[in-house]
């Protein structure tokens, strides 16, 4: 089976979000990069999947070069190869085309990807995928089994799951517990150096959105703290005051 | 501006976000908007669409659509679309309304932009508001192509609720196997609940509960509240509650008006699921603990003894 996986280089879910030049730029200061939380739960099940029935595992990454490091670690988890292909990834649509044109030059029997992007929260490159490349796509997927060329899943709904049969090629959009995060061993880290990353130019330029200006919530006023046996005042404020209940 | 918008329906039910959308799309176009329904969906249920600001109810009662047949459903909205000569295509964020949405914006080549808070701003190009960075950041977002699909993030609206009936007009589309390739087998559901991303309370609990045996506590506060209920991740993890109710950057994110958090340290990953909450109520029994300082009320004390105090205050003040 070849499989393929796509990440995000993300800020790590704990980074402070700041802006800068005008409030048009990610302040990348200070901030650590890693892979995209639900790609990493993907990538899990994929080297899973790989393992249990041969085959081929590659990482995908629309970025530019600063993204290398995270993508080497894709490779220490347990990915065969990888490609990076080179640009900003300012558009859903603009990072989807990519992923399609790569993804039809290889003919992968299984695509998958994150829920969404914890930057830009997006949840839609995987669908934008399946319909360019004309294959089905399904998001969030809480579970894949794969036997044969039938895949069964399971995908979250709200307030429940619904459960899923599907022949290859598809993809999916994964999130927990599709598979527990793994973390590079040694042998892996060892191993990832010496793997390919391939780097191509990317192969169209379309683009339906651009950001002109980022903007940060505004900051929150201080608790007020009632005792345990204020609690019929709270009750009154959350009625009077902030009017919620 | 041509509006159509996506109605989601679970169990019959039009959900109330997607009323929320049709509200939305009542702001932008006026007394124009049109909705459209798929599958088994009573007239009652499509009269609160009229009612939510839509003229017009075009449905596909089609029962293979019951379900969210992302393909299918992707399909009959390319085609709905085409048939209304909509240039906007509105509908809430959710993992259904963006895994098909998706799926249109190529069909139709439209730009997509989702988790949207705001009404766009027109007077130079058309630019509108999403929430980004799971809610620490808005983008404004300027949509460089004549169709647009929005998906707008829940409880970002508010209901209209005085608008006409609208007239429902029956609509056929072409449907092939191809877009049933992926066969629901069966499907699993909380019946009768809140549903939890859509609620307008939410009273979540975490590992200060001590065990699933103490969730009747959290309950009986979200009952007398007519919440739904949440938990952190170690408790979803752990199978003291099912995974749909985990809240935050890896769970549901929330946007209701009061979030209750309870025994809940307030780690940065679950506040990224709760950072849209209009209010948020903390109750731990460490006066320390990290969630407070983004709580607009506290409580420092034992859940124990605050839960069922907090519940009579509740019922004796309604
Ligand atoms: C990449 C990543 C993603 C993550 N995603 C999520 C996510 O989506 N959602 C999420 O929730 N977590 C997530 N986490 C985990 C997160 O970091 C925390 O570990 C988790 O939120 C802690 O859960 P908790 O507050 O229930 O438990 P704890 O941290 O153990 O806190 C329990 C709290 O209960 C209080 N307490 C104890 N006894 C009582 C009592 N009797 N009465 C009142 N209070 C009491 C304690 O003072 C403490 O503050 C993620 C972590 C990572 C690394
Ligand atoms: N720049 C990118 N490079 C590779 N994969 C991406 C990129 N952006 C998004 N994806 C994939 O698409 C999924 C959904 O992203 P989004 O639609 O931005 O929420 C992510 O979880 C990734 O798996």
């Amino acid at each position: 089976m070849k499989i393929l996986v796509c990440i995000t280089h993300v800020p790590d879910t704990t980074s402070k979000i700041a802006f800068t030049d005008n409030n048009t730029k990610f302040d990348k200061n200070g901030v650590q990069f890693i892979i995209g939380p639900y790609d990493d739960y993907a990538l899990a099940r994929a080297v899973e999947l790989k393992e249990a029935s041969g085959g081929t595992l590659t990482v995908l990454n629309v970025g530019t070069a600063e993204t290398e490091p995270t993508i080497r670690k894709a490779l220490a988890i347990g990915a065969d190869d990888a490609i990076r292909v080179n640009a900003e990834p300012t558009d859903s649509f603009f990072v989807a085309q990519q992923i399609a044109a790569i993804a039809k030059e290889n003919n992968y029997d299984l695509i998958l990807m994150g829920r969404e992007s914890i930057d830009f929260n997006g949840g839609m490159v995987h669908g934008m995928v399946g319909e360019l490349l004309g294959i089905p796509s399904f998001s969030p997927v809480m579970k894949l089994d794969i036997e044969g060329n039938t895949a069964k899943m399971a995908r979250e709904i709200e307030g429940g799951k619904e459960y899923l049969e599907v022949s290859l090629p598809f993809v999916a959009g994964c999130q927990e517990p599709i598979a527990e995060w793994k973390i590079p061993n040694m042998r892996g880290i060892m191993s990832a150096r010496t793997k390919p990353l391939n780097v191509v130019e990317p192969s169209g330029t379309t683009e339906n959105t651009k950001v002109s200006e980022f903007q940060l919530p505004p900051a929150k006023g201080a608790v007020k703290m009632f005792t345990v046996d204020q609690v019929a005042d709270l009750v009154k404020a959350l009625k009077n005051e902030a009017k919620v209940i | 501006m041509s509006v159509l918008v996506f109605i989601e329906a679970a169990d019959g039910v039009v959900k109330k976000s997607s009323l929320e959308a049709v509200s939305y799309g009542f702001k932008l176009a006026g007394a124009s908007v049109t909705a459209i329904a798929m599958g088994s969906i009573s007239s009652d249920e499509l009269a609160k669409v009229g009612a939510a600001g839509a003229a017009k109810v075009l449905h596909i009662a089609d029962s293979r659509l019951d379900n969210g047949v992302i393909q299918a459903y992707a399909s009959a909205l390319t085609q709905a679309v085409d048939k209304t000569g909509a240039d906007t295509l509105v509908l809430a964020t959710s993992s259904l309304g963006n895994a098909v949405a998706a799926r249109v914006a190529v069909s139709m080549q439209a730009a997509l932009v989702s988790n949207v808070v705001d009404l766009p701003e027109t007077g130079s190009g058309f630019k509108v508001k999403r929430s980004i960075y799971t809610g620490k950041a808005f983008a404004m977002t300027e949509v460089t192509t004549a169709k647009k699909i929005l998906a707008i993030k829940k409880n970002a609206v508010e209901i209209k609720e005085d608008g006409a009936a609208a007239s429902v007009e029956a609509l056929v589309v072409n449907l092939t196997d191809a877009d049933f390739a992926a066969k629901i087998t069966s499907v699993d559901k909380a019946e009768g609940d809140v549903l939890l991303p859509e609620a307008d309370i939410v009273v979540s609990g975490g590992r200060g509960l001590k065990g699933p045996e103490n969730w009747g506590m959290i309950e009986d506060l979200a009952k007398s509240l007519g919440a739904a209920t949440g938990c952190s991740k170690p408790v979803s993890d752990m199978d003291w509650r099912p995974h749909h109710e985990h809240v935050g950057q890896t769970g549901v994110k929330v946007s209701p008006s009061l979030y209750i958090a309870v025994g809940i340290s307030g780690a940065i990953q679950h506040l990224a699921g709760v950072n849209s909450s209009k209010y948020i109520v903390v109750v731990n029994k460490d006066p320390e603990a990290p969630f407070f300082k983004a709580a607009d009320y506290g409580i420092a004390g034992d859940a124990f003894e605050v839960l069922p105090k907090l519940t009579e205050a509740i019922k004796a003040a309604k």
